[in-house]
């Protein structure tokens, strides 16, 4: 996990050129022309989209899924109702993903969506990869986030950033055989990332890391470790480096397992680096550039977070409907009293707008369009649905919801940590406010 | 010796579906419905796949009657590992009154136009329960049958079969091309790994109508109602068996 944030002005957050809405008064119009395109600041407001026909463009229901995209999800569905269902309420007793579970995720490709063909992954896209993430949330949010970090934050830095060398050593080994473990947070930094006190000193041709890193999911299994570490802590969050250290590199340990309230299925630990020596060819990317890399990363894998706080909402409403339709109170059927009635039809209409900003902002970044504010809106929102529905499932099961002889206890366990990590829903809501404020702000 | 194996796959309501019978009482409701493949013919086309893994097959061919959403069930093959596919389109509305005869002339058709050497199918549809697709079809092409295989084995120019029948298992030696349908403990169908369904995107799927087959797809059969199952009723404890004899008279069983 990694509870980090805060947005960073650099030329590499792209600023939205137009957004849907209807067009805005006068004023703001006319200070959209004194605007220049070249500037850096553009006063983007109101300014309603050109829909391009010659281009093809078709507005299309956001749930609408293309056939390719229905049988990814299918195909997930049944694994999961299949494969890993039976094992949930074991796996989350003894803190372990099933080892039958993790090598299926594996064997069926769901850790390798995104990553080409020819590096043995699946060749699909961001939107995919995301169906993938809440339908196995569907069933447990631990297997699902195994998945998640892998897609979207592991695969997808060494796909950006990694040289092809790196590329053919990586890639085809995340796709078949092991997880990486992304490592930003610590102890003393978790929001506050960039203070991280992980150094990486140069020796000769090498880096050598001393530090300890908190909260890394996977940690135990991983076969490489991404680390943050500050190559040139004179120069503060700028000498933030990303290293790639592999599994039983000397003085890398792992430490004990969280004992954490939910997503225990999931192994959380500290990572410790002990003068662990890296040559330079393990930098990924370029030096000095870790903290946008990781921002970046960030600021899409919350699109992730979001998928898997919808799929297990979704899975805790789909394990409480069908007991209320047939649980009997007073002669009638508990889903005949109308209040029963508008609390799931307030949960369903909440999951429903949840499951829309995700959709949208997976979209919108296929689509090359900004989508930070957006993927923001949806982590923030769909974390706290999360957290609503299941408490107020477990309410509608009464008595037996308490129990963990169904599910739903569970799943309200699960919830907790999305409004946390990933960028905690204050992080969140700071990072939408600043893009709000440039929507608004021009040069007058 | 490597065979060109042909696979029937049926696109049926999906077997955890609650059924629900349609207001006219002439079907059931399958608007909006979630549809898979038969769970028979799933088996049906691991068995393929396998055959093919084991060098005994060298290609698997899978085929679909039925309306555009059949063209699912026929990539759901492709990426199960099938190396091409048959659709033969019926539009939704005479679907329902496709029978099993006219599957089997197809099929029969089919085989005999594609050179195949062995006919795998589900043993049933979980929709109709007819069990007479693939009976029918071997007759047609006068080709022997080995049905509600559990087990098989190829031996020179012949298959050796493993049958479930009502007092046990059957093993039976057919010699090739012949038909064979999937029984439950045949084997136990692979999951379409996400690779595998992105790779069945570049095969082919050829169309074609039952027409172009020379069939003739017109009903024999009518049907009058499609009603629910009578609802399960409590049952009674009875004191003694003298108690259970009179219930049984009374209730008209003895």
């Amino acid at each position: 996990m990694a509870a980090a944030g805060g947005v960073v002005r650099t030329g590499l957050v792209r600023f939205p050129i137009f957004s849907l809405g209807a067009c805005a008064s006068r004023r703001y119009l006319n200070s959209r022309l004194l605007c220049t395109r070249a500037g850096t600041r553009l006063c983007n407001h109101q300014v309603a989209p050109q829909i391009d026909r010659a281009m093809g463009f078709r507005p299309a229901p956001l749930t609408l899924l293309s056939e390719d995209e229905m049988m990814m999800k299918e195909t997930v569905s049944k694994f999961a109702s299949e494969k890993i269902a039976p094992l949930v309420s074991k796996m989350d007793a003894e803190s372990n993903i099933d080892e039958s579970v993790r090598k299926g995720m594996f064997d069926n490709g769901f850790m390798a969506v995104e990553i080409e063909e020819k590096y043995g992954g699946c060749g699909s896209t961001f939107f995919v990869a995301n169906l993938v993430v809440e339908e196995l949330a569907k069933v447990d949010a631990s297997v699902s986030v195994m998945c998640d970090i892998q897609n979207t934050l592991v695969n997808t830095l060494f796909r950006k950033l990694g040289t092809e060398e790196q590329k053919n050593m990586y890639l085809p080994k995340l796709a078949t055989e092991y997880t990486g473990s992304f490592c930003l947070s610590e102890a003393e930094s978790g929001s506050d990332a960039f203070s991280m006190k992980t150094t990486a000193i140069k020796d000769g041709s090498n880096f050598v890391i001393n530090g300890s890193k908190m909260w890394i999911s996977s940690a135990p299994h991983s076969g490489v470790f991404l680390v943050m570490a500050n190559a040139n802590p004179a120069v503060g969050y700028k000498g933030i480096t990303c290293f790639l250290v592999d599994a039983g590199t000397p003085g890398l340990s792992i430490g004990k397992k969280e004992d954490k309230l939910g997503l225990r299925a999931s192994n959380t630990c500290t990572v410790h680096f002990e003068s662990v020596v890296v040559p330079e060819e393990n930098i990924l990317g370029q030096f000095g550039q870790g903290y946008k890399y990781a921002i970046e990363m960030l600021n899409e894998g919350r699109i992730g977070i979001g998928a898997q706080m919808v799929g297990l909402a979704q899975g805790c409403l789909d394990a409480t409907v069908p007991y209320i339709l047939q649980r009997k109170q007073f002669g009638k059927r508990l889903f005949d009293f109308q209040a029963m009635q508008h609390a799931v039809a307030y949960l369903a209409t909440e999951i429903e707008a949840a499951r829309l900003l995700v959709y949208n902002s997976a979209r919108l970044k296929e689509a090359g369009q900004p989508f930070i504010k957006q993927a923001a809106m949806a982590k923030l929102y769909s974390s706290e649905v999360a957290t609503r529905v299941t408490s107020k499932c477990i309410e509608l099961m009464g008595g037996v919801g308490f129990t963990k002889d169904y599910p739903v206890e569970k799943f309200y366990r699960d919830c907790k940590i999305g409004t946390i990590y990933e960028g905690t829903s204050h992080i969140q809501l700071n990072t939408i406010a600043k893009l709000i404020e440039k929507d608004y702000n021009c040069t007058m | 010796m490597s065979l060109r194996v042909l696979v029937g796959c049926k696109r049926v309501i999906d077997y955890a579906v609650k059924i629900r019978v349609r207001p006219d009482k002439m079907g059931v409701v399958t608007d909006g419905v979630k549809h898979s493949m038969n769970p028979f013919d799933e088996i049906a086309i691991e068995e393929a796949v396998r055959l093919k893994e084991k060098k005994i097959a060298k290609e698997v061919i899978a085929v679909s009657c039925g309306p555009t959403q059949a063209q699912e069930t026929i990539r759901t093959a492709l990426a199960m590992g099938a190396d091409r596919g048959i659709h033969v389109e019926i539009p939704a509305k005479e679907m329902e009154k496709l029978e099993p005869l006219h599957v089997s002339k197809i099929l029969a058709k089919l085989a005999e136009k594609e050179g195949a050497e062995l006919l795998i199918v589900g043993k049933q549809a979980i929709d109709d329960d007819s069990n007479a697709t693939a009976q029918m079809t071997a007759a047609l092409l006068e080709w022997p049958q080995a049905t509600f295989a559990s087990k098989i084995e190829k031996t020179d120019g012949t298959l050796l079969v493993v049958r479930e029948v009502d007092g046990g298992l059957e093993t039976i030696k057919v010699k090739l091309p012949a038909v064979v349908s999937a029984d439950l403990r045949l084997n136990e169908p692979r999951y379409a790994t996400l690779p595998n369904i992105m790779k069945a995107k570049k095969k082919k799927i050829v169309k074609m109508k039952p027409a172009d087959l020379g069939v003739d797809t017109t009903a024999h059969f009518e049907v009058v109602e499609v009603c629910d199952p009578p609802s399960r009723e409590a049952g009674i404890k009875v004191e003694d068996v003298d108690a259970l004899v009179s219930k049984l008279k009374e209730a008209g069983r003895i």
